[in-house]
C-alpha cells in the first residue's frame, strides 16, 4: 500500500479511569497539578507483603456503567475497560448503529487479564474442589475479555483484538488500532489498554523479581522516576481508552479532534525476560521506527511521555536510548513520567500514557513528573521536574516498554487540516 | 423443611445470583425466559443450590430444573429422600 492510499487517522475521544481520577477532566486536572494517587494498599490485607503501596482507584463503581448482574461477570479489569470504553464514546459523541457497527472495532490491550477471579477460584478449587469452581471463572479470567465485553457492551462488530505484551500491551493495542484504520478495516477503533492487578499473588509475584519500590513508609514519594533515589516502580490500576477515527469519517460528523496519530514503531530487545537491554537499543530502535513512520524528525519532538518507571534499570536506559535517537535534541526535548502520579498500570500504562500524549498536544500543556528532587547523573535530560509546563506541542510520543523485551513508541501531532 | 421455607430460600438465591427483583421470582418463572437466565447462569444457579440445602443435583436433573417451580419441587423430594 502506497503512503498515498493510507488514511489519515485522529483521535476524537478520551476515556479514563485511574489513581489520579476517574474521568479524563479529573486525570488530566491532576495530571497537570501534579496530584499523587499512590497510597496503601486497601484492595487487600498486604500486611505479610514486602509492598504495601500501590495507585488503586478510588472510589469506582461499576454501576455507573453497568447494571448488577453486568458488573458481577466481570472481572475489574474488564470493568475499567468497559467503563472507559463508554467515557471515551460519550466524549467523541460517537454513535454505534446497524449502519457503522461493523466498521467500529476495538483493540484493548491488558498485561495479565482476570487476576483476582483467578485468585479466588483456586481458593475455592484447594477448599472445596473442582465441583465448585464457578462457570463464569474462565470468561472473567481470559485476558481478551476486556476486549470482547466491550464489543458486547457498545456493539462493535468490527475487528477486535487484545494484545498482552505486558507493559507494553496498551500502546501495542493503539498502534495496532491506528494501522487498521489506516489501512482501512475500520471508520473508528476503540483502543488502549487497562489492568486490575492489585491482587496478592501479582504483588507477591513482582515484589519477588525485585521490580516494585518497598518504601512503604511513604507511599506519596514512593514513585520517583530519574531520580537517584528511585528503587523500583509502584503498581497502579486503571484503563485508558482513544477513540480513533479515520479523519473524512470525523470531519463528516464534525466531530472535535484531540490530535492526528502519525507513527508507530515496535521491536523487542531479544535480551532478558524482565530487564532491558544495557544501552536501550531496542528502544531506540523503537522510537526510530515510529519517527520515520511519522516522517518527523526528532527535532520536531516537542514531549516524549516517558515509559519512565522508577526502577533503576527503566530509568537510566530509556534516557540513554532517548540519546541515541535525538542526539544533542536530546537536550531540548521536555520529558516527563507520568507514572510519578498514577503509579504503572501494567497493560493499562499505554491507555492512559497515550490519553496524557493526546491531551498535551491538545492543550499545549505537559504534565510534569513529580518527585523528581535529586536527579540521577545518569539521567541528566529535561524530565519536566515536579511542575507543568505550559509550551507548544506539536509533537509527542509515548514509549511503552514490557517484560519480553517489547518495546513500543507512538507518535501523535497537533491535527493541522 | 416445609415447601414454603424451601421456596423462600429458592426465592432469595434465585434473585442474588440472577440480580432480579425477589418480586419477580414467582413459583411459575422460568429461570431461562422471565428472569433473563443464560446456560452459565443456570450452572451457578444450580451450584447454590445444591449448596444452600447440601444436596447434590446431577446434570440430567439440572436440565429438567426450568422453573422456581420445578427447582422447590426438586429440593423437597431429595430432602424427603
Amino acid at each position: 500500500m502506497t503512503s498515498s492510499e493510507l488514511k489519515r487517522v485522529v483521535v476524537t475521544g478520551l476515556g479514563a479511569l485511574t489513581p489520579i481520577g476517574n474521568t479524563l477532566s479529573e486525570y488530566w486536572q491532576g495530571l497537570i497539578s501534579g496530584r499523587n494517587g499512590i497510597a496503601e494498599i486497601t484492595l487487600f490485607d498486604a500486611s505479610k507483603h514486602d509492598c504495601r503501596i500501590a495507585g488503586e482507584v478510588k472510589g469506582f463503581d461499576p454501576h455507573v456503567y453497568l447494571d448488577r448482574k453486568e458488573a458481577k461477570r466481570m472481572d475489574r479489569f474488564a470493568q475499567f475497560a468497559v467503563s472507559a470504553s463508554k467515557q471515551a464514546l460519550a466524549d467523541a459523541e460517537f454513535v454505534i448503529n446497524d449502519l457503522n457497527a461493523e466498521q467500529v472495532g476495538v483493540v484493548i490491550g491488558t498485561g495479565i487479564g482476570g487476576l483476582k477471579v483467578m485468585e479466588e477460584q483456586q481458593e475455592i478449587y484447594l477448599n472445596r474442589g473442582p465441583d465448585r469452581c464457578s462457570p463464569f471463572m474462565v470468561p472473567m479470567m481470559i485476558a481478551n475479555m476486556a476486549a470482547g465485553l466491550t464489543a458486547i457492551h457498545v456493539g462493535a462488530k468490527g475487528p477486535n483484538n487484545c494484545t498482552v505484551t505486558a507493559c507494553a500491551a496498551g500502546s501495542n493495542a493503539i498502534g495496532d488500532a491506528f494501522r487498521l484504520v489506516q489501512r482501512g478495516y475500520a471508520q473508528a477503533m476503540i483502543c488502549g489498554g487497562t489492568e486490575a492487578a492489585v491482587t496478592p499473588l501479582s504483588v507477591a509475584g513482582f515484589a519477588a523479581c525485585k521490580a516494585l519500590s518497598t518504601r512503604n513508609d511513604d507511599p506519596a514519594k514512593a514513585c520517583r522516576p530519574f531520580d537517584i533515589g528511585r528503587n523500583g516502580f509502584v503498581m497502579g490500576e486503571g484503563s485508558g481508552v482513544l477513540i480513533l477515527e479515520e479523519l473524512e469519517h470525523a470531519l463528516s460528523r464534525g466531530a472535535k479532534i484531540y490530535a492526528e496519530i502519525i507513527g508507530y514503531g515496535m521491536t523487542c530487545d531479544a535480551y532478558h525476560i524482565t530487564s532491558p537491554v544495557p544501552g536501550g537499543e531496542g528502544a531506540a530502535r523503537a522510537m526510530q521506527l515510529a519517527l520515520k513512520d511519522a516522517g518527523v524528525t526528532p527535532e520536531q519532538v516537542s514531549y516524549i511521555n516517558a515509559h519512565g518507571t522508577s526502577t533503576p534499570a527503566n530509568d537510566s536506559t530509556e534516557t540513554a536510548a532517548i540519546k541515541t535517537v535525538f542526539g544533542a535534541a536530546a537536550y531540548q526535548v521536555a520529558i516527563s513520567s507520568t507514572k510519578s502520579m498514577t503509579g504503572h498500570l501494567l497493560g493499562g500504562s499505554g491507555g492512559i500514557e497515550g490519553v496524557a500524549a493526546a491531551m498535551a498536544v491538545a492543550n499545549d500543556q505537559i504534565p510534569p513528573t513529580i518527585n523528581l528532587e535529586n536527579p540521577d547523573p545518569a539521567c541528566d535530560l529535561d524530565y519536566v521536574p515536579n511542575q507543568s509546563r505550559q509550551q507548544p506541542v506539536e509533537v509527542a510520543i509515548s514509549n511503552s516498554f514490557g517484560f519480553g523485551g517489547h518495546n513500543v513508541t507512538l507518535v501523535f501531532r497537533k491535527y493541522r487540516p | 423443611m416445609s415447601q414454603e421455607e424451601i421456596y423462600e430460600k429458592v426465592k432469595k438465591i434465585v434473585a442474588d445470583q440472577l440480580s432480579v427483583d425477589p418480586a419477580e421470582v414467582k413459583p411459575e418463572a422460568s429461570f431461562a425466559n422471565d428472569l433473563g437466565a443464560d446456560s452459565l447462569d443456570t450452572v451457578e444457579l444450580v451450584m447454590a443450590l445444591e449448596e444452600e440445602f447440601d444436596i447434590e443435583i446431577p446434570d440430567e436433573a439440572a436440565e429438567g430444573i426450568a422453573t422456581v417451580q420445578a427447582a422447590v419441587d426438586y429440593i423437597k423430594d431429595k430432602a424427603a429422600a
